[in-house]
């Protein structure tokens, strides 16, 4: 299989229903996407695929032909990647960090479609993005804060 | 954990393989040799290039405590925020807590535990550094000062940086008695500054457990009983080992493993297992028979654990009943179990997210057959605690030791989500039966509080710090009920010791989330039974507990207690004490399609001294969160020996769209530190129950809400 992650085409020794999730993390050694649920409902795997935000654990590598992924590891080469990191920074987002790159990479992708998100929009981006820390208002005030800098 | 030494404190210093200076204070080791000098660890690492390294004991889990220590440290030594770096700390006993003789990180006690060693430890650091400047100027130490890591001349200006001074400062004598900072001269400590965590949790760059790569790394998932307790009779490796990636199957203690060249293989190689299970202890268990059987016996006296005045002869009134159950909870913290085990000639490496490192270095190393300063554990960042990772069974270490030990390679064993809330080490379910009998002017005149719960600490080393020998009870079966605030002169608290076959383990604020909710809920109910305001009510009885009173003063007064409020919406309080702090919280809910919905909750905490307010208002926050999830759906069941649940699907936690508004604030407090990482959890859930009954006159009598109609 063939892809194209941040950048950089890979060929890899993986069947073609392996997911995205696990040729990140295993084989690549791209270990800032998370593993949290396999299923789609915690949003701790979200990447980009040509803009989009993924979950990552059940986009089969099938799916990727042509097409680019965006990880947390190269989201801060884009304006508004480093924008929301440094709101995130600025906002003391994170505890125990570990669904953050999740919520950045769905942060960034409604920030692109949305520059300036209402709560409600918020509400519908994130809500796949589980966080058992309670980060939640932190992560709002941080995509406001992303939101409210010079584009 | 209360048990609290005496610290005798001494302080040893050596030069680092840096050519720095190490320090540390050991503290005493119970049960255990002390370190003789050779094994030296510290605290404090000042390498001659001036960088300062802080080596943590603790676990960083979400809780803030690599920067609530490095603030304790870094203002006795005079360094500026971010001029300190963290590294975790191997397993040795200079690093033990000072509330039990292992290195360890729960029972809210990082910071109340720490305080006083860190303030010394940096003091005594700072005197080293300034003797070698006095020595390195040729002038008197009274005429140097310390600030920004450098040590300064007052008179001449002359000034030398501690990387500079580092070297020599670690052939001086350490001197014994060095007084720390007083409080006015504090810069970082009581300061809401920034973590020192946060860029790598932001850039993806954070090394959690999970994150571990090493050469030649595997990876590995194990198929486990579907009842605890089922053992393996016998299993069918053939399709599993034809999975494309699949190294090699094999049977562990706890089931059967599938090692993989990566994760992905390992789980479809399990998913073609063919395993025979026998012998489940849990076998045909279910949670409504437990439910039933738990109420039963909670009518029946128990064992009394703790008793004042004369229940029976307090005099009749208007006599109260209240039944309270709570669920098994899975902790599911976002970063599933794991951990990597890596054999060499040179011993066993275990990489992990733990929060019991001497517990776990000790089962390790019995299970690898190795001494145990053979096995070195390696802590990373955990993906979330919450007490999942203190496990005294050490089960996820045993687990990967066993996997990894043989295979000649690096092992990483992954649990699933499912593993994870199919996979025990619950919170207790537990059921709470109340009484009470009010007087003429509404108080209680008598109060008894009967519980069923099993004990997390059956058959672990912690039974002899924690269970009773007189009643054979552990204490944080009760916690929270005996210690009733209130004052009522006759009260009876009577536990029955349940011994089912599900392993149960300490959930964020361990029992208090249980003992709270009855005891909360309860009190709230004998004030709407003697026609009361719940806040002025509880002031009435809380008569001699001060810290309660503040706290619960300041959530009402800031959540604006009594004033209107829109249609269809209520408030509701509670307030609890637990590891040593007391958190008060107001929630306001409504109904939403007749489904509970919080709006916004308002917490105010007294836990001393606040180190780092900004983190402490952040843990209470993040308490509310994560005791809201359980309050709201939180429930794990079994039906005929096997968990109903799970996944996020069937498990789910509070969502960004469900989260509350949370303000809190902090009773200022020039005492010790007190805990902060579990006290705001006990308070949620019966605080959104007295705001729902406010706002519909039903009383919930079970945990989640999601059982009770409301409309």
């Amino acid at each position: 299989m063939r892809i194209d992650v941040n950048g950089q085409t890979h060929e890899l020794d993986a069947p073609p229903e392996m997911p995205l999730l696990w040729a990140l993390r295993d084989l690549l050694s791209l270990t800032g996407t998370k593993f949290g649920c396999g299923a789609a409902l915690c949003g701790a795997c979200t990447v980009h695929v040509d803009g989009q935000p993924v979950r990552a654990c059940v986009t089969p590598l099938s799916a990727l032909a042509d097409k680019k992924v965006t990880t947390i590891e190269a989201i801060g080469a884009t304006a508004l990647g480093r924008k929301v990191q440094d709101a995130w920074v600025a906002e003391d987002v994170p505890q125990c960090g570990y669904c953050q790159s999740g919520q950045i990479m769905s942060a960034v992708a409604l920030l692109a479609a949305t520059p300036k998100p209402t709560d409600e929009d918020i509400n519908t981006a994130l809500n796949g993005n589980l966080c058992r820390c309670g980060t939640y208002n932190r992560i709002r005030k941080a995509i406001h804060r992303a939101a409210a800098g010079p584009a | 954990m209360s048990a609290v030494t005496t610290r005798r404190d001494f302080l040893i210093a050596a030069g680092a393989a840096t050519g720095g200076l190490v320090l540390g204070i050991t503290l005493p080791v119970r049960g255990g040799a002390a370190p003789s000098s050779t094994d030296v660890n510290a605290y404090v690492r000042i390498g001659s290039d001036g960088k300062v390294t802080f080596v943590v004991p603790k676990s960083e889990m979400g809780q803030g405590t690599y920067t609530g220590l490095a603030q304790i440290l870094a203002d006795e030594l005079d360094l500026d925020w971010g001029a300190i770096s963290v590294e975790s700390a191997p397993v040795n006993p200079v690093y033990n807590s000072s509330f039990a003789p292992m290195q360890f990180t729960g029972g809210s006690s990082s910071i109340p535990g720490s305080f006083e060693l860190l303030r010394k430890t940096g003091a005594t650091a700072r005197q080293l550094l300034v003797s070698a400047a006095a020595a390195e100027l040729g002038v008197p130490e009274a005429e140097l000062s310390t600030a920004h890591g450098v040590v300064t001349h007052r008179a001449s200006g002359r000034h030398v940086g501690y990387g500079a001074l580092a070297a020599r400062a670690a052939t001086l004598p350490v001197p014994a008695n060095v007084t720390p900072k007083a409080p006015a001269d504090w810069k970082l400590i009581g300061r809401p500054l920034p973590r020192v965590d946060t860029q790598g949790k932001t850039d993806g760059s954070a090394g959690f457990g999970i994150d571990v790569r090493l050469p030649g790394l595997h990876y590995a998932v194990i198929t486990r009983a579907p009842s605890f307790g089922g053992k393996v009779a016998s299993f069918d490796a053939a399709a599993a080992k034809a999975v494309p990636g699949v190294v090699a199957v094999k049977e562990v203690p706890s089931g059967v493993a599938v090692i993989a060249t990566n994760t992905w293989a390992a789980i479809r190689g399990r998913a073609a297992l063919k395993v025979e299970w026998q012998g489940a202890a849990a076998a045909g268990l279910s949670s409504k028979t437990i439910a039933a059987d738990y109420a039963e016996r909670a009518k029946q006296p128990g064992v009394v654990v703790h008793e004042r005045g004369n229940v029976e002869g307090a005099g009749a009134g208007h006599r109260l009943e209240g039944d309270f159950a709570t669920p098994f909870l899975a902790h599911a913290p976002m970063e599933p179990l794991n951990a990597a085990v890596a054999f060499s000639d040179a011993g066993l490496d275990v990489y992990v997210g733990t929060q019991f490192q001497t517990v776990d270095r000790n089962a390790a190393a019995e299970l690898a057959g190795l001494p145990p300063e053979k096995v070195r554990i390696h802590t990373r960042f955990l993906g979330g605690g919450f007490g999942r990772r203190a496990n005294p069974f050490s089960d996820f270490v045993r687990e990967a030791v066993a996997v990894g030990r043989g295979f000649g390679k690096p092992v990483l064993t992954v649990w699933t989500r499912e593993d994870d809330v199919k996979g025990g080490y619950y919170r207790p379910q537990a059921h709470n039966r109340l009484t009470a009998t009010l007087g003429a002017d509404g108080r209680p005149l008598a109060w008894t509080h009967t519980q069923v719960i099993q004990s997390i600490i059956r058959n672990t080393p912690f039974e002899a710090m924690m269970r009773d020998p007189k009643t054979g009870i552990d204490v944080i079966q009760h916690e929270g009920a005996s210690e009733l605030p209130y004052k009522v002169a006759n009260l009876r608290v009577a536990v029955h010791d349940s011994t089912l076959p599900v392993p149960v383990l300490w959930w964020r604020s361990v029992g208090h989330t249980n003992t709270a909710f009855a005891v909360e809920s309860f009190i709230d109910e004998c004030a709407h039974a003697a026609h009361q305001d719940p806040v002025a009510y509880r002031i009435a009885l809380l008569e001699g507990q001060p810290r309660h009173l503040a706290a619960l003063k300041l959530a009402a007064d800031k959540a604006g207690w009594g004033t209107p409020l829109p249609k269809g919406r209520a408030r509701g309080v509670a307030v609890h004490a637990s590891f040593g702090s007391v958190v008060a919280e107001v929630a306001e809910v409504s109904l939403v399609g007749g489904r509970p919905r919080v709006h916004r909750v308002v917490a105010a905490i007294d836990c001393g001294l606040a180190v780092n307010p900004g983190q402490v208002a952040y843990q209470v926050e993040s308490a509310v969160c994560y005791g809201l999830s359980a309050t709201l759906y939180g429930e794990i069941t079994l039906a005929d020996g096997r968990v109903e649940q799970s996944n996020f699907n069937d498990y789910p936690p509070v969502r960004m769209a469900e989260m509350p508004a949370v303000e809190v604030h902090i009773v200022p407090s020039t005492a010790a530190p007190t805990g902060v990482g579990e006290p705001g959890t006990p308070p949620i859930a019966p605080a959104v129950a007295n705001a729902l009954y406010a706002l519909t006159k039903v009383r919930a009598r079970r945990l989640p809400l999601a059982h009770t109609t409301f409309a």
